[in-house]
């Protein structure tokens, strides 16, 4: 696949001297849903604005769909669907008005039966008469939704779409991201949530304090880090790993009153069943066992730690 | 040229007009017949009249330049300020537009509810005085200009505004004032000497000594120099908006 976006050594610094963005390099295939992860203060938002043409950039290069963003600003900018953190609606106006608006400004003829789907989508069909003042949260978020896509963008960046909604909201986001991705739009979110990262995206980027640590394939992400433990306590605690279960590369936690056995999930076989029983004939009762996998959240914390 | 974001732009800054109707027109069509009843009337009748004509029919040039300079001012200033408060300024930063684009829009559609305000009071006017048009086509020049000018100027204020007092700030302190001292209301042939010399470093000046020539043929400075005038102050503002959009100034970061 190609790349739709193409970061090259992006940087930007506010004239305070603080650096938001620290040569930052980021292809993003076309048709990919991109989760860019990292706390607050990261640089998440601070890279979408420059993209979008918000934020002017200190050097570097981004080019969206091949048109470079600064000269070829329209082509670029025509491209690029934008649904910010923030609710920045006009409040007096009506939705169908503010989304005609948004297409208008994109230089795309009026098209009515294209945003009335797009209000169907996004269950707004029957509010679109409404100020937007009298909606509740959740609908003035999906409003936003709308006007990003209301020009028919080839990219979509959605800049914490599920921040501070409620899990039922976020499930039905996720709904409309898919839907999106399956109609061919390559979608970047932002977000801190983890779970929403490994629920939905493609690929994972990992951005803290103006640096990209990491981008990567989500499911070879997890494999890579699809480490499981097994953790069996023992009724008696022991001194040592009894020398016939040496081959199992065990650990000993709790002063002696655990095993931790660490496998491949990926593995054919994972050799619990023989341990188990091998464990029995070394003389060692269990009280109890468990297995613990480590997650996006481990690896996620693991990285921003290391920088910081 | 992105000729539908104009068309759009232009369109959602006439329905907020429209939307709050009332407001928009009553306003100016009650002071302005307040100045009739107080000027015109009460004190209008003691005085003769001013170069030739009555001082109700005087005054009306005067009192239509009065409202479209602070109605274009302030229209176009809380026109582009809104989104900068409500944050959906974020929609024209991110669009294919130019500042030219967004220029045209916001202040097109300024100067033209300015133009319906001056038309109204012009209208209102017919009320209370008997006035006749000399040059019909200069008025209307003269009145279009002064719309898209003022409308420029509320359109860099809204801009550089931080607040919503700054946004009221410039108007109250500066354009009240000039659009006062600047012959609204009276002949500058009226002043002593001093303060006739002082009265032509006040822009307002040659803008309503050009319209009231329109209307009754006397002016109190040449027609040229204002038409000279109101060409050099739109020249300024196009250049100062040019330049904010250039450099991002107090827009994009």
């Amino acid at each position: 696949m190609t790349a739709i976006v193409s970061v090259r050594n992006l940087r930007k610094a506010y004239d305070t001297g603080f650096e938001a963005l620290k040569s930052v390099n980021l292809d993003i295939k076309e048709g990919e849903i991109l989760a860019l992860l990292g706390p607050n203060g990261a640089g998440k938002t601070t890279l979408i604005s420059t993209i979008c043409g918000i934020t002017v950039p200190t050097s570097g290069t981004v080019t969206v769909g091949g048109h470079d963003i600064g000269s070829g600003y329209r082509a670029a900018r025509g491209l690029i669907g934008l649904v910010p953190q923030e609710i920045n609606l006009e409040p007096f106006e009506t939705v169908i008005n503010s989304v005609r608006f948004s297409r208008g400004l994109f230089g795309k003829p009026r098209n009515d039966a294209y945003l009335d789907k797009i209000l169907k989508q996004l269950s707004l069909f029957d509010k679109k008469d409404s100020k937007i003042m009298t909606l509740s949260g959740g609908m003035k978020r999906r409003v936003l939704i709308a006007k990003a896509l209301s020009h028919e963008p080839r990219v979509l960046f959605l800049d914490e779409p599920t921040a501070g909604v409620d899990v039922e909201l976020r499930k039905d986001m996720w709904a409309v991201v898919a839907e999106l991705k399956a109609a061919g739009v390559t979608i970047i979110l932002t977000t801190h949530y983890i779970e929403e990262a490994e629920a939905i995206a493609d690929r994972i980027g990992v951005i803290s304090k103006g640096e990209i640590l990491l981008v990567q394939d989500k499911d070879e992400l997890l494999a890579q880090m699809g480490k499981k433990q097994l953790v069996v306590e023992l009724q008696e605690p022991v001194a040592a790993i009894p020398d016939v279960l040496k081959s199992y590369d065990l650990d000993l936690a709790d002063d002696g009153r655990s095993v931790i056995y660490t496998y491949e999930t990926t593995g054919e076989r994972t050799g619990i069943v023989t341990l188990l029983s091998d464990l029995q004939k070394a003389g060692l009762n269990m009280a109890d066992m468990k297995t613990q996998q480590s997650s996006l959240e481990d690896i996620f914390v693991g990285l921003v730690k290391e920088t910081a | 040229m992105n000729l539908t974001a104009v068309a759009s732009i232009y369109r959602f800054e006439m329905a907020r007009f429209f939307r709050t109707i009332t407001q928009s027109l009553v306003s100016p069509v009650l002071s302005t017949s307040l100045y009739f009843v107080v000027f015109g009337t009460a004190i209008g009748s003691r005085i003769q009249s001013v170069e030739g004509v009555s001082y109700g029919a005087f005054i009306v040039p005067g009192l239509i330049m009065l409202s479209v300079m602070t109605q274009a001012t302030s229209n176009a200033s809380f026109g582009i300020y809104f989104p900068k408060f409500i944050g959906t300024i974020y929609e024209l930063l991110s669009a294919p537009v130019n500042f030219l684009e967004i220029t045209l829009g916001y202040v097109g559609a300024a100067a033209t509810k300015a133009l319906f305000i001056g038309a109204v009071i012009l209208f209102t006017s017919f009320f209370f005085v008997d006035i006749s048009i000399a040059h019909p086509f200069w008025m209307l020049a003269f009145l279009i200009l002064t719309c898209i000018s003022f409308s420029l100027l509320g359109f860099i204020i809204g801009i550089w505004a931080g607040n919503f007092e700054q946004l009221q700030l410039i108007p109250l302190l500066i354009i009240t004032p000039l659009v006062f001292l600047g012959g609204s209301f009276y002949s500058i042939t009226m002043l002593p000497p001093v303060w006739q010399t002082i009265t032509m470093f006040n822009p307002v000046v040659y803008l309503i000594s050009g319209f009231r020539w329109a209307f009754l043929d006397t002016a109190d400075v040449p027609v040229g120099i204002s038409l000279l005038a109101i060409a050099l102050f739109t020249g300024a503002c196009m250049a100062a908006i040019w330049w904010i959009f250039r450099t991002g100034w107090r827009i994009r970061q």
